[in-house]
């Protein structure tokens, strides 16, 4: 079966060369759903986006209207822009800062109107050099054509976009480490409760904190309806989502796919997306949404590419970043590298994660690089066990946030789907594949 | 005196005005004496202190804990090579070895002639162009031991200044206005808005 094309939401301008200009914007319907949003009540603007029934994009998928209406009333409140892509293999948002940064901007805008909310922080990862021009030079761009600024387009409503850089930290993603990051702190995820930076966020104000695709599709849903996204997609799933497809495929990229309509396999087989695997090989496993997700083995290439269709089978679409492993890439060190990451990037502040990465990840050194022992396996899993009770997906959470469970996932599926490759390793003392 | 060129004083005081709470204004100031001195100085370090009103201790430590914040001197280009899954999938591990016989440095350290600081980094989100180099946080997309060295070689014979700029210099463009909608402004706004809506939810109701 053909793969299912999908309308483009927030990809729509991506075969121009100068997308990321205010005139390529504004020639291609730019700042037109801003319009219209200002001329609905706040609350009707809300409304669409709560039947657009739009998921988070970020890795959660909590209903960003569902967030919105959390808001705790307070005199001043704050938008915060996630920005702070860092997740292993996930590009998308690279993508859309470098490539359509006025889509960001006039989305971000609709959402402080809805929220009525007049200053915004853009929180944007530090190594995103040119991203971190592109947008800064479109809020510049915005407030000269009258977006931003005082009484926008001659309504009511006044907004301030301040672009806000990080500065290397993969934690900071995490929405109360980001907020700690943009108060100027060190990025030390916050002690929940309270759980949501609606009740308490930045400065101690109800904040909202959304990820750049998530507000990229904000003016297609104006402008088309939240009824219009809501039909596409299935279930919990709608409208479309951007894919980072990379690992040993032929073309690695980022697609935008309709929610549930394709698979596993269209997106990595499909001409039109992955187109099969490097050599035409076999494929030995993928991952399915990003470092923090527990892998998939060929048997559920079938799957489609839904939230729920992929919580069911133990897993989770998260960044919706797909890696795939062929026949001749070794997972042992694929495990130890990703381990290492955790490792590299944990904050310190919860015990389990901060000493249960840095043991972990020697174990897994030295059964990927010599000197690995057949007990190695059961002292990892035991490790893990420690960070995350029960080893179950979804996971159960012995630190302060999700970086700590997020550690066993590769390992554990590693040694659960391919056992024997550790024992291979044990026994040459080293990697087979060197 | 004040430790900062004229033009990135005038950077920092601007940029202290964006934030309600002067210390959110950190991580862009420490980016702006990374700017000035390549690197974060002692001087750097203090200056940066003194604006925020915080104690030395408190900005280093809090400076410590950013990848991007470099302590030491390090050369006019940090050479950044990523061999995360996607990367390490796509040969990351041998073109880090590479460059290293390259640049001639190990990884973490500085090339004889000062230059080049090459460092292993974390995943730098262009997965698609794997193994991912930046130079100074510019994807310079040079995938092959082949593409890398010609790179490194255009750079040091001065090609790509327009396109790198010294390591420090993150965002060269400027923010063109401060802000527009005042604190006092924002909170009456925001209080007719709500109460506006309020009455619409009341009328709605009856």
């Amino acid at each position: 079966m053909a793969a299912f094309t999908a309308p483009k939401i927030v990809s729509s301008r991506s075969e121009f060369e100068d997308s990321f200009t205010i005139e390529r914007y504004l020639a291609t319907g730019g700042y037109s759903a801003l319009k219209k949003a200002l001329g609905m009540f706040p609350e009707q603007v809300a409304a669409e986006v709560d039947a657009a029934s739009l998921l988070g994009r970020g890795g959660a998928g909590f209903p960003a209207g569902r967030k919105w209406s959390m808001l705790r009333k307070s005199p001043l409140s704050y938008l915060v822009v996630n920005g702070d892509e860092s997740e292993p293999a996930t590009f998308k948002d690279h993508y859309l800062t470098e490539r359509d940064p006025h889509q960001l901007i006039e989305g971000t805008i609709i959402a402080a109107y809805a929220l009525q909310v007049s200053q915004v922080f853009i929180f944007m990862r530090g190594e995103f050099a040119l991203g971190l021009e592109r947008v800064q030079q479109a809020v510049n761009e915005a407030y000269e054509h009258g977006a931003l600024g005082s009484k926008i387009f001659g309504s009511d409503f006044s907004i301030d976009i301040v672009v806000h850089p990080g500065a290397g930290a993969y934690i900071c993603g995490e929405e109360t480490a980001l907020l700690e990051a943009l108060e100027g702190k060190r990025g030390f995820p916050r002690i929940k409760p309270p759980f949501f930076p609606a009740i308490t966020g930045l400065y101690g104000e109800p904040t909202v904190v959304n990820n750049v695709e998530t507000m990229s599709n904000l003016p297609w849903i104006i402008t088309n309806g939240g009824a219009a996204f809501a039909a596409l997609g299935t279930g919990r799933s709608t409208g479309t989502r951007l894919f980072a497809l990379s690992g040993r495929v032929k073309n690695p990229g980022v697609y935008e796919v309709e929610m549930v309509k394709n698979t596993f396999r269209d997106l990595i087989f499909d001409p039109q997306f992955g187109g099969g695997i490097i050599g035409d090989k076999a494929i030995k496993a993928f991952i399915p949404g990003g470092v923090s997700a527990p892998w998939f083995g060929p048997d559920l290439l079938d799957l489609p590419l839904g939230q729920d269709e992929v919580a069911e089978k133990g897993s989770m679409l998260g960044s919706g970043s797909v890696i795939v492993f062929d026949e001749d890439s070794c997972v042992v060190r694929a495990a130890w590298r990703i381990t290492k990451f955790f490792s590299r990037e944990s904050c310190g502040q919860c015990t389990p994660c901060r000493e249960g990465s840095g043991w972990i990840e020697r174990a897994m050194y030295r059964l990927e690089h010599g000197g690995g022992r057949e007990e190695d396996l059961a002292l990892v899993l035991d490790l893990c066990d420690n960070i995350s009770p029960g080893l179950s997906w979804p996971p159960q959470q012995t630190t302060i946030c999700v970086l700590g469970p997020s550690i066993p996932s590769s390992v554990v599926s590693a040694i659960r789907m391919f056992r024997q490759e550790f024992i291979d390793h044990i026994e040459h003392g080293g990697c087979p594949h060197d | 005196m004040s430790h900062f060129t004229p033009d990135i004083a005038k950077r920092a005081d601007d940029l202290v005005l964006l934030y309600p709470v002067k210390r959110s204004a950190m991580l862009p100031m420490l980016h702006l004496a990374q700017e000035q001195d390549g690197y974060l100085s002692d001087e750097g370090i203090a200056e940066v202190a003194t604006r925020l009103g915080l104690s030395e201790a408190d900005v280093r430590g809090t400076a410590a804990f950013y990848e991007m914040f470099h302590l030491e001197p390090v050369g006019k280009y940090v050479v950044g090579i990523c061999t995360n899954v996607a990367c390490l999938l796509a040969g990351g591990e041998e073109l880090l070895e590479h460059a290293e016989k390259k640049l001639g440095c190990a990884v973490g350290r500085t090339s004889p002639d000062g230059l080049f600081t090459l460092e292993e980094t974390e995943c730098l989100a262009d997965c698609n162009i794997a193994p991912v180099v930046q130079v100074n946080h510019r994807f310079v997309r040079t995938t092959t031991p082949e593409a890398f060295d010609a790179m490194i070689d255009e750079v040091r014979a001065g090609k790509r200044e327009t396109e790198i700029p010294p390591h420090g210099t993150l965002i060269r463009v400027r923010r063109s206005v401060g802000l527009n909608a005042p604190r006092e402004e924002v909170v009456a706004q925001r209080a007719t808005a709500l109460k506006a809506r309020e009455a619409r939810v009341a009328q709605g109701q009856k």
